[in-house]
């Protein structure tokens, strides 16, 4: 099957500079016109029938978009499978939820504070997980994510099984209104986020961290024989991939207005990881697309209720099968088969 | 340069792999360890370069312990390791896999340049291949890799785990023939860990012979080739001379 992704590649570096830095202004503005993809006549299959378009762009398919690019830097990145990634994400949101209707923060005083949180506990979960490997990382982090769900459903501040009302949306900002009227500007904000990840991924890719992770990846053993230090890269890739997880949390708290802790269980992990291996595990650009079809997918067939999820699940089974890399699968050379291990 | 092992002993998990063996390399040796399968000749390697934790006993590096040190300080130390299996990285180029080499040297551009050309000089195969995947390399040049790789952090000593494994006879030939290249005319001290007793006595200055974790025998290499113990158990050659 061709790679569509290595073929996008072989164009980009025939491209000089002005050519590229065009073509992502130009990808970056048909992106900000998403949400109005489904008023245009050719283009309107696209509306969801419950939710309206605009506000599906934002939630499930820009937070989970987000999302899936953060835990992409902790398993497809370095390799690491982690499946409490919900945590981080549960963390980001409470810290919205709380600081501002207990203390009056704004969205946008939240968000380096709730990022900063979501990476502590990034590096409390990491520091003693990290050490061990494979199965037992996955059983760690499983366990951990449950445990931010236990407490948020076990403790006051946290408002218990009702979680949190009345978050307050995020202040407007140069006119840009974030409410329940302006869902185009909202995924405006996300479309940011997104971005910004995207860009700050790309920039440790080429640097040391990126090859670290690399190594690391391929062989850990190995590069810890090269001289990399295995356990404070594995802890930076966690701790990123927090921050990013952090990050969606505190916009998903002031989009919703009212979490508890039954949005935040195992199967939102799952999900996101989901995401990841579907569109292609180590490929930004297949993370993306992956999560962003599986995000929207349950939304448009709606109407068919509960025979959704299964189609939902036949979808995922049979595109694995056909493309077990993703659909758009990292580097081809990336990919480490059993037999170049021997 | 000076490496000692002191009563190394080491476990996994309940069992004792390495029972307490002593082993000295010297500047400018080569020092080979064989052995047959499973005698613990990677268990010895693996836990020189950090990445098995010692029992008791202790390494000296210089005189000092390194017992604690962790594996990827070690390499800052100058103690460099082409692991069993070669371990390049398969996914990376050739140039990737040489320059990974060198992770923690913060040289500048021209030092990098001058490591690659000593590499290249020495394989020149792997020039030839500088942009090709790792693991679409052959088993021998995987090898060079692997040898060239642990030579670009300028090691002191270069800890060699059986790099003849797997390899057609020229191949074998050649792979040990760089060996003996590199410690006469880069310096750099080897400790050769071998199964291919035959080249490995060849091309050493002392050798040891390991059996279930405990060093039966120390001699100069020479003296091993013609021992008639040695020579009935690792060189296939012995029963005829009794
Ligand atoms: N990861 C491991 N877990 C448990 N036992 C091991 C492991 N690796 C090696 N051993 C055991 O340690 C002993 C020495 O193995 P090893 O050092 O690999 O020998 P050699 O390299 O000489 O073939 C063997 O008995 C082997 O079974
Ligand atoms: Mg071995």
């Amino acid at each position: 099957m061709i790679n569509i992704r290595d073929k996008g590649a072989e164009i980009w570096e025939t491209w000089n500079r002005p050519k590229r830095v065009a073509f992502v202004l130009i990808s970056i503005f048909f992106a900000g016109l998403l949400p109005f993809a489904a008023d245009w006549g050719p283009t309107s299959f696209l509306n969801t029938p419950i939710t309206s378009f605009q506000n599906v762009l934002v939630y499930p398919v820009g937070m989970f978009i987000l999302m899936a690019l953060g835990l992409n830097i902790v398993v497809g990145k370095s390799g690491l499978l982690d499946l409490g990634y919900v945590a981080f994400f549960a963390i980001g949101a409470y810290s919205q939820a709380i600081l501002s209707t207990k203390f009056g923060w704004s969205t946008w005083e939240v968000l380096p504070v709730g990022i900063v949180i979501a990476m502590f506990s990034g590096m409390l979960l990491g520091l003693p997980a990290l050490r061990l490997r494979g199965d037992y990382l996955a059983i760690i982090t499983l366990g951990f994510g449950e445990i931010v769900r236990i407490i948020a459903l076990n403790s006051k501040g946290t408002g218990g099984p009702n979680g949190v009302a009345g978050i307050p949306n995020p202040p407007a900002v140069f006119g840009f209104k974030f409410d329940l009227m302006h869902p185009e500007h909202y995924f405006w904000l996300v479309l940011g986020m997104i971005l910004l990840v995207v860009w700050m991924i790309r920039r440790f890719t080429v640097r040391r961290p990126g090859r670290a992770w690399e190594a690391i990846r391929q062989d850990e053993d190995v590069a810890a024989l090269m001289g990399v230090n295995t356990l404070v890269y594995k802890l930076w890739s966690f701790v990123i991939g927090a921050a990013v997880g952090g990050a969606a949390g505190v916009l998903y708290a002031s989009k919703v207005m009212v979490i508890s802790p039954d949005m935040f269980k195992f199967d939102v992990s799952v999900l996101i990881l989901a995401c990841v291996v579907f569109g292609g595990i180590g490929n930004i650009w297949g993370v993306i697309l992956g999560a962003g079809i599986l995000a929207y997918l349950p939304d448009r067939i709606r109407f068919i209720s509960d025979a959704r999820q299964v189609i939902f699940g036949l979808v995922l089974i049979i595109m694995m099968n056909l493309r077990p890399d993703g659909l758009l699968p990292r580097k081809k050379r990336e990919k480490i088969t059993e037999k170049s291990k021997k | 340069m000076r490496l000692e092992i002191k009563d190394l002993r080491v476990h996994y998990g309940k069992i004792e792999a390495i029972k307490g063996i002593s082993v000295v390399v010297n500047q400018g040796e080569i020092v080979t360890l064989i052995g047959a399968n499973g005698a613990g000749k990677t268990t010895t390697l693996k836990t020189i370069s950090g990445l098995r934790k010692v029992s008791s006993g202790a390494i000296l590096f210089d005189g000092q312990d390194i017992s604690k040190v962790p594996a990827h300080e070690r390499v800052d130390l100058g103690i460099s390791q082409a692991p069993e299996g070669r371990g390049i990285f398969p996914g990376m180029t050739v140039l990737e896999n040489l320059e990974m080499g060198k992770f923690n040297r913060k040289d500048r551009k021209s030092e990098m340049k001058e490591d690659l050309d000593r590499i290249y000089t020495l394989f020149p195969r792997l020039k030839e291949r500088t942009a090709q995947a790792g693991g679409t390399l052959s088993g021998g040049e995987q090898q060079m890799l692997a040898i060239g790789r642990a030579l670009m952090a300028r090691p002191k000593v270069l800890l060699l785990d059986e790099p003849s494994m797997g390899l057609a006879p020229m191949m074998i030939a050649n792979i040990f023939k760089i060996i003996t290249t590199i410690n006469t005319e880069l310096g750099t001290t080897i400790l050769l860990v071998e199964q291919n007793a035959q080249q490995a006595l060849q091309r050493a200055h002392r050798a040891y012979v390991l059996e279930t974790g405990k060093v039966v025998k120390e001699a100069k290499a020479s003296d091993l080739l013609n021992d008639p113990d040695v020579r009935a158990a690792y060189l296939g050659t012995g029963a005829a001379a009794h």
